[in-house]
């Protein structure tokens, strides 16, 4: 595809005077980025302290808590929705495509800012929208929700069924879909920005596997939320206005609710329709993220960048098509079980090529140990270790006992979750010195890697354990099912592990405030790195490059070059000439 | 730095390897005749995906130190932009392993779920509901009678729980029960259903998992195959009360559960 020069031009617009419209209402996709990043920042903060009131619930369940008194079952029930919805929604899906995405993709691919900066202003402020209205539904009558972040119905469609299923459910809904509005847009400006934005010579096989991971992302982004958009529109609809989509003639504590002739089994298939695409949403820009950083500090690179690509796309197209692994328990005919089954099994293959070439770039490359480098090759261990549990769910057999089970937390919090945040981390050390004009701290960067990657593994392995063992997942008390209370001792583990692991975060924490004004002054490219992000002032000026429009003559990994006058050849610099 | 990479990711690997293979916390004993085929396709999974998490993460903690930057083997890095051969050597393995894996246990799956309870399989009625199980046996019709949703009232006992409509007559030799009682080495055909919310009948002993869906009749089997009290509980999401609904399945002799059915029976009388 032709790039289009005047595009980019069309779209420059002067930089923002006043305090407004330059950090609050700001068209400036760098800004933009950076608010995404906080917002992401202050919900991975609430989400966490949710997980530690869980994880001290679940091993002293009556004892009184300061401020908050004894967490009841019902309670319990609306921390783990909150926790997973503020989690999948507002940091995996925020940080690393609205922050990081935001910020670097147009700089990468040498544009100005994005295709449509008001859309993104516009999605950034719909997002924050939806976080408020969600946390607004710990404060209304009944609290918050107890269904779940999955949401299924009738659970979640009978304002009877519980606790948290009045006002505070509605909230929930409500604050999803204005969330998937916020992402259509930025889905569209995403797509829109990597199809027509490019500099010139930025062709799309020189593009940093982090803009393939951000372009395929918002593609499945733009696929997916608008299928769980119109899901929530119809669970409001069933709720309040009399409608019947999800839910059959039930009756609650014996009373008929004047519902009939729905199927729970539909919402399930809207909701994992979105579901599933969701998973890769969250990790396939920490998988390009990582690519790109061990690329970088193995000085060498990357092992086959076509197949990488190849790989990230056929994640997004067969995403689209395992859905039902979600459903094999459900009542879903037997037959498709097959389908989605050996679809899933499928998906295996890419990721598993993509973990061979993270393991071929560091064969016989120079590997620096920087904070970044460190967190992607803990995110390559734990994207393996969350992999492997994968194929065991992915077989309709083993998924009869193991389904709701811890085994599943282990797999999709390794996964999804703690890989991700590990990419979402490697980017912070990684560009905080172009964001911010300073380094972060190594000593406490490392220290901070160091414990987030043992406390991890302390975490979650174990959680594979309690679900071989039958441990239910959801259960807010062990204390009443024989065999879920022999396993008492590998929750208390846990727990400890989980105090260690989100106390060391605060290392994190102090460190990104502290190395902002007092860190190391940062060169304008101190990893030594080709892509162009490199090329341009630190922090980047309003327009990215100054007024320059950069030119792009080489792919973006181009490290240890044969008879360069350094170890890295920038995507701007002269043309590599070809032996073969 | 290299090196401690190498010796954590070692150790973590090799602990949670033994942990698994020590089987300190594993699957129940089965005690029923799927469990024996599933129990070996879990085994067989286990010893596969533990080769490759074991390779991978040694592979990963040994390239850490050995091309560490100043490390003894480090003489620069290599200009190399893959190999096709690897790539494609590494995906036709990876689809053997994944879908090979996966036509295995196609039969098992297939047992359980295609084939309907043979004729002559002893019926039960499980019905979840906020935040209990109930068990209904047909009696000596063999048939199930009718329930009606405005007839519930758990106040009148499990058979009002139930909303058994007593003007049929199929209904009459209805037996509820509030534990699962069912012979050994007998087919067991399990009808699921749910009043309010989406309930899960899991037996971990059995290998057995079902939700029970709200306005479906969903007609599952197992067999037994050792007398015993196996506990069951609720394995979906269905509100404040999920961890506390739980019950006991109690596999008995034919004899015993003859005997058990009978006096059910004759209580109702």
């Amino acid at each position: 595809m032709a790039t289009h020069e005047f595009a980019a031009q069309a779209h420059a617009h002067a930089a923002p005077q006043g305090f407004i419209r330059k950090w609050i209402f700001s068209l400036d996709h760098k800004v933009i980025g950076l608010q995404y990043f906080f917002l992401a920042l202050t919900a991975v903060l609430v989400g966490m302290f949710l997980s530690l009131l869980m994880r001290i619930h679940l091993i002293w369940p009556t004892v009184p808590l300061p401020l908050l008194g004894e967490i009841k079952p019902e309670t319990y029930l609306s921390l783990l929705t909150m926790h997973g919805t503020i989690m999948v929604f507002f940091v995996l899906t925020t940080a690393p495509q609205g922050g990081f995405g935001n910020y670097f993709l147009p700089i990468q691919i040498g544009a100005p800012d994005m295709a449509f900066p008001v859309l993104n202003m516009l999605s950034f402020w719909t997002t924050f929208l939806g976080f408020v209205v969600l946390l607004a539904a710990f404060f209304v009558t009944g609290g918050a929700p107890l269904h779940g972040w999955t949401g299924y119905a009738p659970l979640s469609a009978l304002q009877s069924a519980g606790p948290g299923e009045g006002l505070g459910a509605d909230l929930w809904i409500i604050s999803i879909a204005i969330f998937c509005i916020g992402a259509l847009m930025g889905a569209l400006n995403f797509i829109t920005t990597t199809l027509d934005m490019r500099a010139k010579g930025m062709t799309m096989m020189r593009m940093p596997l982090t803009c393939w991971a951000w372009f395929i992302t918002a593609i499945l982004g733009l696929l997916a939320f608008g299928v769980l958009l119109s899901a929530g529109i119809l669970l409001l609809m069933d709720r309040n206005l009399g409608t019947s989509f999800f839910v059959p003639l039930v009756t609650v504590n014996g009373q008929l609710t004047g519902h009939k002739g729905g199927s729970p089994l539909l919402w399930q298939h809207l909701f994992w329709f979105f579901g599933h695409p969701e998973v890769y949403i969250a990790i396939l820009p920490a998988m390009g993220l990582c690519s790109q950083l061990l690329s970088v500090f193995s000085r060498k690179p990357i092992f086959g960048y076509k197949a990488m690509v190849y790989a990230m796309l056929s994640i997004g197209f067969l995403g689209f098509m395992v859905w039902g692994h979600h459903m094999f328990m459900s009542g879903m005919s037997p037959y498709t079980a097959f389908a989605f089954s050996i679809m899933t099994m499928a998906i295996g293959v890419p990721s598993a090529i993509k973990t061979f070439n993270w393991l071929g770039t560091l064969w016989r490359g120079k590997l620096r140990f920087t904070s970044p480098m460190l967190f992607a090759i803990g995110f390559v261990s734990l994207f393996v270790t969350g992999g492997i549990s994968g194929p065991f769910l992915a077989q309709p057999v083993l998924d009869i006992y193991l389904h709701e089970t811890y085994f599943v937390i282990a797999h999709f919090h390794l996964i999804m979750g703690v890989a991700s945040i590990f990419g979402i981390f490697a980017a912070t050390y990684y560009w905080f010195p172009k964001m911010f004009g300073r380094m972060m701290n190594e000593t406490l960067g490392k220290l901070h890697f160091w414990l987030t990657f043992v406390g991890a593994y302390a975490i979650f392995m174990p959680m594979h354990y309690y679900g071989m063992a039958a441990g239910l997942r959801r259960y807010s008390q062990g204390t009443e099912v024989a065999w879920i209370q022999h396993l008492l001792p590998l929750q208390k583990f846990i727990t400890i592990a989980a105090f260690v692991t989100i106390a060391s975060q605060f290392i994190f924490v102090f460190n990104l405030f502290w190395s902002m004004k007092k860190g190391k002054k940062a060169s304008d490219n101190p990893w030594e790195a080709t892509t162009l992000e490199w090329t341009t002032a630190t922090p980047p000026p309003h327009d990215n490059f100054g007024g320059k429009t950069p030119v792009v003559r080489n792919g973006p990994y181009e490290y240890s070059v044969p008879g360069a006058s350094r170890d890295f050849v920038m995507q701007s610099d002269e043309e590599i000439k070809k032996k073969h | 730095m290299g090196l401690v990479l190498l010796l954590v990711i070692w150790l973590i690997t090799l602990v949670s390897t033994y942990l698994f293979i020590a089987k300190t916390w594993w699957l129940p004993v089965g005690a029923s005749a799927a469990a024996a085929g599933i129990d070996h396709h879990f085994t067989t999974t286990f010893i596969l995906m533990g080769a490759v998490f074991v390779a991978a993460q040694l592979a990963l903690g040994w390239f850490a130190w050995k091309y560490r930057e100043g490390g003894a083997s480090s003489k620069g890095a290599e200009y190399s932009h893959g190999n096709v051969t690897l790539e494609a050597l590494w995906t036709v393995l990876t689809i053997v392993l994944f879908v090979g894996m996966n036509l295995m246990s196609r039969s098992i799956w297939a047992s359980e779920r295609f084939d309907s309870a043979k004729p002559g399989a002893v019926q039960v009625e499980v019905t979840g509901m906020q935040f209990a199980w109930y068990f209904r046996y047909p009696g000596p019709d063999a048939k199930f009678g009718a329930t009606k949703p405005e007839l519930e009232d758990a106040s009148l006992g499990s058979a009002g729980a139930l909303g058994l409509d007593s003007n049929d007559p199929a209904s009459k030799d209805d037996v509820v029960s509030g534990v699962m009682v069912v012979p050994v080495n007998r087919e067991i055909e399990v009808i699921l259903r749910a009043h309010d919310v989406i309930h899960s009948f899991f037996v971990p002993a059995m290998r057995f998992k079902q939700d029970a869906v709200p306005g479906l009749a969903i007609h599952m089997h197992f067999t037994p195959i050792q007398t015993g009290e196996y506990e069951m509980a609720c394995a979906e999401l269905c509100g404040l009360g999920h961890y506390k609904m739980h019950g006991i399945v109690k596999v008995v002799s034919q004899e015993e559960f003859d005997q058990w059915l009978a006096a059910r029976e004759a209580e109702k009388q």
